[in-house]
C-alpha cells in the first residue's frame, strides 16, 4: 500500500523509543486536584458546585459557559476545598480544588447510555456535549461544535488522527494498541451522529503495529485505516485531510467547507467509553518523557492533577530541568512552573535537559530558501518574518501570514536559527488586532 | 523550584544543520576538485588558492570591524568565497590577482551589500568577472597538464576560434586532465563534490540539473545532436562547477520553488547563446551573474500558490 501525505514538511528525529513500547499505566492519586473550569476554547464554565461540597466522580462541576465551551466534571471524589483563581496552563484562571477521599465514588448521572445506534444524530451530540468532550490531540476545541456544522454545509467524511506527528508522544499510539475497539466504536458513534458513511483513520508509518491493529478492529466495519508518510506535520488537520481524502481545506476555510470533520484518536476512545460507561472525560493518556525524567511513561491521569505529582510517578526529574513542555517539542507550550493541573488536552509533559533548553543563537538569514520548501501551507516564512520584524504587518498580511498553521517547520529547518515562526505569529497577532479595530 | 525554566516559542527543536555546517559542507565538497588542481598544476595553483582564501577572510574581518558588526570570519563563508574564486583563475596569473579578486568579492558585492545573505551576486563570480574586464591577458593564459604542449587554448576556445587542434578526449575532460583554470578540469570530481552536497541536503539537483540539461538539450539540437560535441559542451568551460556551487548560491538565486526553475531554465539558456553566438567562448559566468541580478524580480513573479489558495 502506497502510503499517503502532503508537501512539505520536515523529518525531525522521533525521539519516541523511550516510551513507545510501555502500556499505559494508570495514576490513581494525587491527594488534592485542581480542576481548571477553562480547559477548552471558548467561554470559561461557571462553577456549580462551592467550598465544603461533596462531589463524586463524574460529577458537574462546571457548566458551559456558552455554545462554545465545554462542561468540566470532577474526576475524584472528595471534598470541594476552594474554588479560587490561580495559574493554569491557559493564563490565570477559576479552579475547583478537590481533597481525594481515594474511594473514587462514581456519580449516580455516571450510567451506560442506550445503544448509540437507537439514538439521533441530536441526542448523541447533546450526550457528547454533555460529557464535556474536546478535542484531545492539543487545540481542545469542544467536540459538539465540531459536530454541529450549520446545515448548508453537509459533512461526508469523519477523519480520525492517529498521525501523532509530534516527537516524543507516543499516547496515541499505545491507546491504538491496546484500546482499539473503543476507538472504532467512538468513531462509529461520530459517524452515526452525522449520519456519515466514510470513516478514515490515519496512522503514520512509523507505528506499523497501531496500523495492523487498527486494520484488524476496524474489519467488518466500512471504516478504512491508512498508512501515513511519517512526516511531520502529517497530523496537522489540513496535511492530515489532504492526505486522507485528496481535498484541500480552502485558505481561510475550515475542514466542514469540504465536507469533512476531523477527531483524535482519543477523542474517539472517550466518547466510545462514555457511550460503554457513561463516563465523561475526567481522564486521559499523556505521554511524560524527554531528558529530564528520570522514568518516562504513557500515564492515564485525573484531569487536575498537578504536573508535578506526574512527574513524581515518573521517578522524578533527572538532573535540573530546563524546560517544561505541555505537548511535543514542535507545537508543545512551554510552562514557567511544575505546579499547574494537567488537563483534558494535556497529550504531554515532556521535560528537556538544561543543555536541551538552551536556546540557539541566531544570525544572518542566508537566504537558503528552505523553510519555503519545507512550509505544508506553501508560504515563504522568510518574507513574512522578515516584514513582521519591520512592524511592515500590511507587507506580512500579504504574504498570507493569515495562512500560517504554526507548525515550525521553517523555524526547524532554518540553518541560521532565525526565530522564523516567533515573528510570524507576531505579525499574525499584529494583522487580526488591526482587522477587529 | 529553585532554577529558572526556559520559557520560549515553539518548536523547542531545531535541525543541526547551521550555517556553518554548511559552508563547511561546501569547502569539503570542492575539496577534491581544488587538491586535483594543485596536483595538475603544481604548487603554484597552491599558492593561488591559500592567497585567495586569506585575502577573502582578513578582507570579511576588516570590513566587520569597521562596521563594528560581530566577526563571523569562523562561519566558513569566507572561505567557500575564496577557494572558489581561487578555482576560477588560472594557475598562471600573477599572485596580486586573487588578492586583487578576493578583496573585491568579499569587500564590495559582500560586505558593501550589507554581509552574508545580502550579496545580490555571487562574490566569487564577480570578482572573476571583473579581473577578466580588467586583466584579460593574465586572465586567459593557460597551461596545458600534458608535458608536450606549453600553453594552450581551452577547449571552448577552440571551439570558438576554429582553430585546427585537436578536441581532447571526453575521458580527459572528465579526469581533468586538460587546461583550464585550477579548480574547473576535473568533471568527475566536481560533480563528486555536487552529489555530496545533494547527499548532504545542502543543494538540490533541481537548479543545477535543470541548467546542466537545458545546456545540453539546447547544444544538442544546434549541433544537430552530436553527441560528442555536446558532452565536451557540457564537461568544459566550468559549467559542472558554476551549476553545482555558484548557481546555487542562496543569496542570489530565488528561494521559490517555480523561481528556481525559472532561474536555472535562463542560465542555461544564456549560456548556449553566449557560447554559440556571443563574442565569448565561455558563458557560465555571465549567465549566472545576470540570473542572479533577476533573481529578486523571478521570486516577486513567482510566489507558491497558498495551500487551498485560489488556483
Amino acid at each position: 500500500m502506497g502510503l499517503l501525505s502532503f508537501k512539505g514538511g520536515i523529518h525531525p528525529p522521533h525521539s519516541k523509543k523511550s516510551t513507545e513500547n510501555l502500556a499505559i499505566v494508570d495514576f490513581l492519586g494525587p491527594k488534592v486536584v485542581e480542576i481548571p473550569l477553562r480547559q477548552h476554547i471558548g467561554a470559561p464554565c461557571e462553577a456549580t458546585v462551592k467550598k465544603g461540597d461533596e462531589v463524586k466522580v463524574g460529577q458537574l462541576i462546571g457548566a458551559a459557559g456558552g455554545f462554545v465551551s465545554a462542561n468540566v466534571h470532577s474526576s475524584v471524589s472528595g471534598t470541594v476545598l476552594d474554588v479560587r483563581k490561580q495559574n493554569t496552563a491557559y493564563g490565570f484562571d477559576t479552579c475547583v480544588v478537590i481533597e481525594n477521599d481515594e474511594q473514587y465514588t462514581k456519580h449516580e448521572s455516571v450510567t451506560p447510555k442506550p445503544d448509540f445506534k437507537s439514538l439521533s444524530g441530536k441526542e448523541i451530540i447533546n450526550i457528547i456535549k454533555e460529557a464535556g468532550i474536546v478535542g484531545m490531540g492539543g487545540a481542545g476545541f469542544p467536540t459538539h461544535v465540531k459536530l454541529s456544522p450549520p446545515p448548508e454545509k453537509p459533512i461526508d467524511t469523519i477523519v480520525l488522527n492517529g498521525a501523532e506527528c509530534e516527537p516524543y508522544l507516543t499516547c496515541d499510539h499505545r491507546l491504538m494498541l491496546e484500546e482499539s475497539a473503543m476507538i472504532i466504536k467512538g468513531l462509529q458513534i461520530l459517524m452515526q451522529a452525522l449520519g456519515v458513511k466514510n470513516g478514515v483513520i490515519g496512522i503514520e508509518s512509523n507505528k506499523p503495529d497501531a496500523i495492523s491493529v487498527m486494520t484488524e478492529a476496524a474489519k467488518n466495519t466500512d471504516i478504512k485505516v491508512v498508512g501515513l508518510k511519517t512526516k511531520y506535520p502529517q497530523g496537522a488537520e489540513k496535511q492530515l485531510i489532504f492526505a486522507c481524502t485528496n481535498r484541500a481545506i480552502p485558505s481561510g476555510g475550515l475542514p466542514m467547507d469540504i465536507g469533512v470533520v476531523v477527531n483524535n484518536v482519543a477523542t474517539a476512545a472517550t466518547i466510545g467509553n462514555l457511550f460503554e460507561t457513561g463516563m465523561p472525560l475526567i481522564q486521559r493518556v499523556c505521554t511524560v518523557t524527554g531528558k529530564g525524567i528520570k522514568s518516562p511513561k504513557n500515564i492515564r491521569f485525573r484531569v487536575g492533577t498537578p504536573l508535578k505529582s506526574l512527574i513524581e510517578f515518573c521517578d522524578g526529574y533527572n538532573g535540573t530541568p530546563g524546560k517544561i513542555l505541555l505537548g511535543g517539542p514542535m507545537m508543545g507550550v512551554a510552562q514557567f512552573s511544575d505546579e499547574l493541573p494537567a488537563m483534558k488536552n494535556t497529550s504531554g509533559i515532556l521535560v528537556f535537559s538544561q543543555e536541551q533548553a538552551k536556546l540557539p543563537e541566531a544570525s544572518a538569514c542566508i537566504k537558503c530558501g528552505k523553510c519555503v520548501t519545507v512550509c505544508p501551507i506553501n508560504l515563504e516564512p522568510i518574507q513574512i518574518s522578515a516584514y513582521s520584524m519591520l512592524h511592515d504587518y500590511d507587507k506580512a498580511a500579504k504574504f498570507n501570514a493569515l495562512d500560517c498553521i504554526e507548525c515550525g517547520s521553517c523555524s526547524f529547518i532554518c540553518p541560521a536559527k532565525r526565530p522564523l515562526l516567533q515573528t510570524i505569529r507576531v505579525a499574525k497577532r499584529e494583522i487580526l488586532a488591526r482587522r477587529k479595530k | 523550584m529553585e532554577n529558572r525554566l526556559t520559557v520560549s516559542s515553539s518548536p523547542h527543536i531545531r535541525s543541526n544543520e547551521t550555517t556553518k555546517s554548511i559552508m563547511r559542507d561546501v569547502t569539503i565538497a570542492l575539496a577534491p576538485a581544488a587538491a586535483f588542481g594543485v596536483y595538475n598544476f603544481g604548487l603554484r595553483a597552491l599558492t593561488i588558492l591559500v592567497l585567495s582564501i586569506l585575502t577573502a577572510i582578513g578582507t570579511e574581518a576588516l570590513c566587520q570591524m569597521i562596521r563594528k558588526q560581530p566577526i563571523t570570519i569562523y562561519d566558513f563563508s569566507a572561505v567557500v568565497t575564496g577557494l572558489l574564486l581561487g578555482m576560477n583563475l588560472p594557475s598562471t596569473v600573477p599572485y596580486w590577482i586573487p588578492v586583487v579578486g578576493s578583496f573585491f568579492a568579499i569587500a564590495v558585492v559582500k560586505q558593501a551589500f550589507g554581509g552574508l545573505g545580502h550579496n545580490f551576486i555571487n562574490p566569487a563570480l564577480a570578482a572573476r568577472a571583473l579581473l577578466v574586464a580588467s586583466w584579460p591577458v593574465q586572465m586567459t593564459t593557460w597551461v596545458a597538464v600534458k608535458p608536450d604542449t606549453q600553453t594552450s587554448a581551452t577547449v571552448l576556445g577552440i571551439l570558438k576560434e576554429g582553430l585546427d587542434v585537436p578536441l581532447p578526449k571526453i575521458t580527459d575532460m572528465l579526469m581533468g586532465t586538460i587546461g583550464g583554470c585550477i579548480g574547473e578540469t576535473s568533471a568527475l570530481l566536481l560533480l563528486l563534490g555536487g552529489l555530496y552536497l545533494i547527499y548532504r541536503g545542502v543543494i538540490s539537483i533541481k537548479i543545477p540539473g535543470i541548467y546542466i540539461g537545458t545546456v545540453a538539450v539546447l547544444t544538442l539540437i544546434i549541433t544537430g545532436f552530436d553527441v560528442n560535441l555536446t558532452m565536451i559542451h557540457i564537461l568544459s568551460g566550468g559549467l559542472i562547477l558554476g551549476a553545482f556551487f555558484m548557481a546555487t548560491d542562496y543569496a542570489s538565486s530565488p528561494i521559490t520553488p517555480k523561481g528556481q526553475i525559472i532561474y536555472a531554465v535562463g542560465m542555461g539558456l544564456l549560456t548556449t547563446i553566449i557560447r554559440f553566438y556571443g563574442g565569448y567562448p565561455e558563458g557560465v559566468s555571465y549567465s549566472i551573474l545576470l540570473m542572479n541580478v533577476a533573481a529578486p524580480l523571478i521570486d516577486k513573479y513567482s510566489k507558491p500558490r497558498v495551500f487551498g489558495g485560489a488556483k
